[in-house]
């Protein structure tokens, strides 16, 4: 075994480098020259100040705004440092409880169907999507909070929903936070 | 279910079959010390390796050598990442401050990346500083992978050979794997990744002001290169702690096909490389539709488990038609989900885009079940296709034994020495996953760690050691795994899982490669038709039915029964 040992340590020392080193650093460099903003995260600015990740959801509470799924992430949801599901099983005493309040919750608010997305926990806890569902579910609340006529919110959600590539690829879905970026930027034809 | 899900799944599976087949062939080419188009690049630095630690490459090991070469580097890996994790703190690129991992932890993290598992009991964006992730724990995604395909290689030589005393060089088959496969896709497709939106910085953290004033910390990191790997070495080890469902480690639907193709690559492309070693394409493809027909099947179950969603959240009032969406993203869809559940499963790779704790109960036995079944359909990278074998020797055994004849596999005579190795090799993932589960599951100290009450406590219990003897790394993550408990015994159950199986495994393959090569008769069981891979998916299901069922039984199969009748835990 002994005479194993050099080669052992030396091919380490070496793979570290190329691997551990030499690909990540290279790496590092070519995607901050080919695709800099993609490479630092996605970061979306308003004036100086960043607001999120155009890919991590964030929590919103207030009736003004699209809210996202629920989320399991940190204490309190949509931590982007603590990304977790809630794990919770599928026969789970806590699951179910989680899920009736939300869906009489959502009843109470005018909701005769309510999709699936809009009370489960998604599995990173940061999922910034929902359903078209979902969002049409909001759209009455949130044009009530802006005093704004239904029907503009409703093309907006429109517009923004993202189809599936090739029309197979993927689900149709919203980014909530890029709704509601559009929503304080003013809906597009008009001022708002 | 729809057509439109099942076309997504055909689409990802006939790139994966359209790709690994010439990346098969050239696999061949490059263990065989063959000129490929990359070698007037790669050949000056695999020189130079050589040089630098003292390999004559063309000196070739016995099978005793080989293995020994294999364990001393992988001990050595796994020493030197212990010490990085225990000294973390003070070693530089650290922007998050984060301060060494605790011994256990450390002893529990180093196995799982030297053995290809990438279990994780930590989160990843709230313990591991960029100088780990990358100088060690991307290190030995690739090093284990590595170590993984140049076994597969001398176990293929084993077969190749007639009356030989070696099976190769294993420094020369680890060098090659890495340098000339491993390397050179990784950069593919780590550009792929950030063409496609994934981050690679050396920053740590950026602070964004949410719409609503609150402050959101959004953890970074240099993700799409070790991605890249991760995948692609079938290892499975997140940077985040959501892993692949983290939007980050998988943006959107594309990365997601991305990521499937990625993992299922090598493995499949060891199944060509296998027939070609052999001089017959179709025993490797044999291995490889026994393989693909398996995962196929199992995909089609959690599909349908997961699209029929939870009853008890149906009748709490939830709509049906989307499906179970509990630890699912919005962005994948329930078919490529259910897709990378059996893919990351029935490889040794473990990265997940969904939680597998909150699948439905049939939906999370199949991922638990295709662990179980060895980690051989495809399996992990290289850890697969010698898994495969072994279970092809015992099926043209069981065959032989029918009709009475000395059974053979591929020209070579499979006697009693041969057998008792396969089955030593194959009694090793059954002893350490129940073994481990039946001692934790009477532990009131282990019981404690359980996130979910019910016959779902036993399927986390069940599913961790599970994943950690077959070297997968996926979890129902619920189980707090960080304890001193499960992370030396599930630590135990990656070193059992890894080397106590691939070392029988490679004696096996040195008695094999001493037998004389005798031509096929008319009485030899033919193992390139239909009736050897009907058989051989049989002894895959029957074996592992026998060894695992009573334990589902009293786990996801009594949860489903459960969930039918109403019950909640």
């Amino acid at each position: 075994m002994l005479n194993h040992l050099r080669p052992a340590l030396v091919l380490l020392a070496l793979f570290t480098m190329l691997t551990g080193v030499v690909y990540p650093l290279a790496m590092t460099g070519l995607a901050q020259v080919m695709q800099p903003s993609a490479a630092n995260g996605s970061i979306l600015m308003r004036g100086h100040v960043a607001v999120g990740s155009a890919l991590i959801g964030q929590s919103f509470t207030s009736d003004r705004y699209f809210r996202p799924r629920p989320s399991a992430a940190g204490q309190n949801g949509y931590d982007a440092a603590s990304s977790s599901g809630s794990n919770l099983g599928p026969i789970s005493k806590k699951l179910i409880e989680r899920v009736e309040g939300d869906v009489a919750a959502l009843r109470r608010a005018g909701a005769s169907v309510v999709p699936a997305d809009a009370v489960t926990a998604s599995a990173s806890g940061l999922d910034p999507h929902i359903s078209a569902a979902f969002a049409a579910l909001q759209v009455t609340r949130v044009a009530a909070a802006r005093n704004l006529p239904e029907t503009r919110v409703r093309a907006l959600v429109q517009a923004l929903t993202k189809r599936p590539m090739l029309g197979l690829i993927g689900e149709p879905r919203l980014n909530v936070l890029e709704l509601n970026l559009a929503l304080d930027a003013g809906l597009p034809g008009g001022a708002g | 279910m729809t057509i439109f899900g099942w076309l997504q799944i055909a689409v990802v599976l006939g790139a994966v079959l359209l790709c690994a087949w010439p990346l098969g062939l050239y696999m061949a080419r490059v263990f065989s010390g063959e000129k490929t188009p990359i070698s007037p690049l790669v050949r000056p630095i695999e020189r130079a390796f050589y040089a630098a630690s003292g390999i004559r490459p063309e000196k070739e090991q016995s099978w005793l050598s080989y293995t020994l070469a294999m364990l001393t580097f992988n001990a050595l890996g796994f020493l030197i990442l212990y010490v990085l994790l225990r000294l973390q703190g003070n070693l530089p690129l650290n922007p998050q401050g984060f301060s060494g991992v605790a011994p256990d932890l450390a002893f529990n993290t180093a196995m799982s990346f030297v053995t290809n598992t990438n279990w994780q009991a930590y989160g990843g964006e709230t313990t591991m500083s960029h100088l780990v992730q990358m100088a060690g724990l991307a290190v030995q995604n690739f090093l284990s992978a590595a170590t993984g395909i140049a076994l597969a290689i001398a176990v293929t030589r084993a077969f190749a050979r007639s009356s030989a005393q070696t099976l190769g060089n294993f420094w020369v088959d680890m060098t090659r794997a890495t340098l000339y496969v491993l390397l050179p896709l990784s950069v593919l497709l780590a550009i792929a990744f950030v063409l496609s939106g994934m981050p690679q910085t050396l920053a740590g953290s950026v602070e964004a002001t949410t719409l609503e004033g609150a402050k959101q910390t959004i953890a970074l990191g240099p993700v799409a290169s070790q991605e890249a790997i991760k995948q692609l070495g079938t290892n499975g080890g997140g940077f985040f702690n959501a892993n692949a469902a983290h939007p980050f480690e998988n943006p959107n639907a594309w990365t997601n096909m991305l990521s499937i193709w990625s993992m299922l690559l090598i493995s499949t492309a060891l199944t060509f490389t296998f027939g070609r070693m052999v001089g017959d394409g179709h025993q490797g493809v044999a291995l490889l539709i026994a393989m693909y027909t398996l995962l196929i099947a199992a995909t089609g179950v959690v599909y349908w488990a997961e699209t029929s969603g939870n009853r008890l959240l149906t009748q709490a009032g939830v709509e049906a038609t989307a499906g179970n969406m509990e630890g699912k993203e919005v962005r994948f869809g329930q078919a490529l989900s259910a897709l990378y559940v059996v893919a990351t499963t029935a490889l040794s790779c473990g990265a997940v885009n969904t939680m597998h704790d909150s699948l439905t109960p049939l939906g999370g036995l199949v991922p638990m079940f295709m662990i179980q079944l060895g980690e051989i359909l495809p399996g992990g990278v290289g850890s697969g296709l010698y898994g495969m074998i072994v279970v092809a020797i015992l099926t043209v055994f069981i065959a032989g034994l029918m009709v009475g004849r000395t059974p053979e596999y591929l020209g070579k005579k499979i006697e009693a020495r041969e057998m008792k190795l396969a089955i030593l090799a194959l009694l090793v993932l059954p002893m350490a996953i129940l073994g481990f589960s039946a001692i934790s599951a009477m532990m009131p100290k282990a019981l404690e760690s359980l996130a979910n009450a019910g016959p779902h406590g036993l399927s986390e219990i069940l599913y961790a050691f599970s994943s950690a003897a077959g070297n997968n790394g996926s979890a129902f993550a619920g189980l707090n795994a960080n304890t001193p408990w499960y992370n030396t015994t599930l630590g135990l159950s990656m070193l059992l899982g890894r080397f106590a199986y691939v070392v029988p495994v490679m004696a096996l393959a040195g008695a094999v490669a001493a037998k004389k090569k005798v031509p096929a008769s008319g009485g030899t069981f033919p193992t390139d038709s239909g009736l050897f891979v009907g058989l051989l998916i049989g002894v895959i299901l029957i074996l592992g039915g026998l060894q695992y069922f009573p334990a589902l039984a009293l786990g996801p199969i009594v949860e489903h029964v459960l969930m039918h009748a109403g019950k909640t835990f």
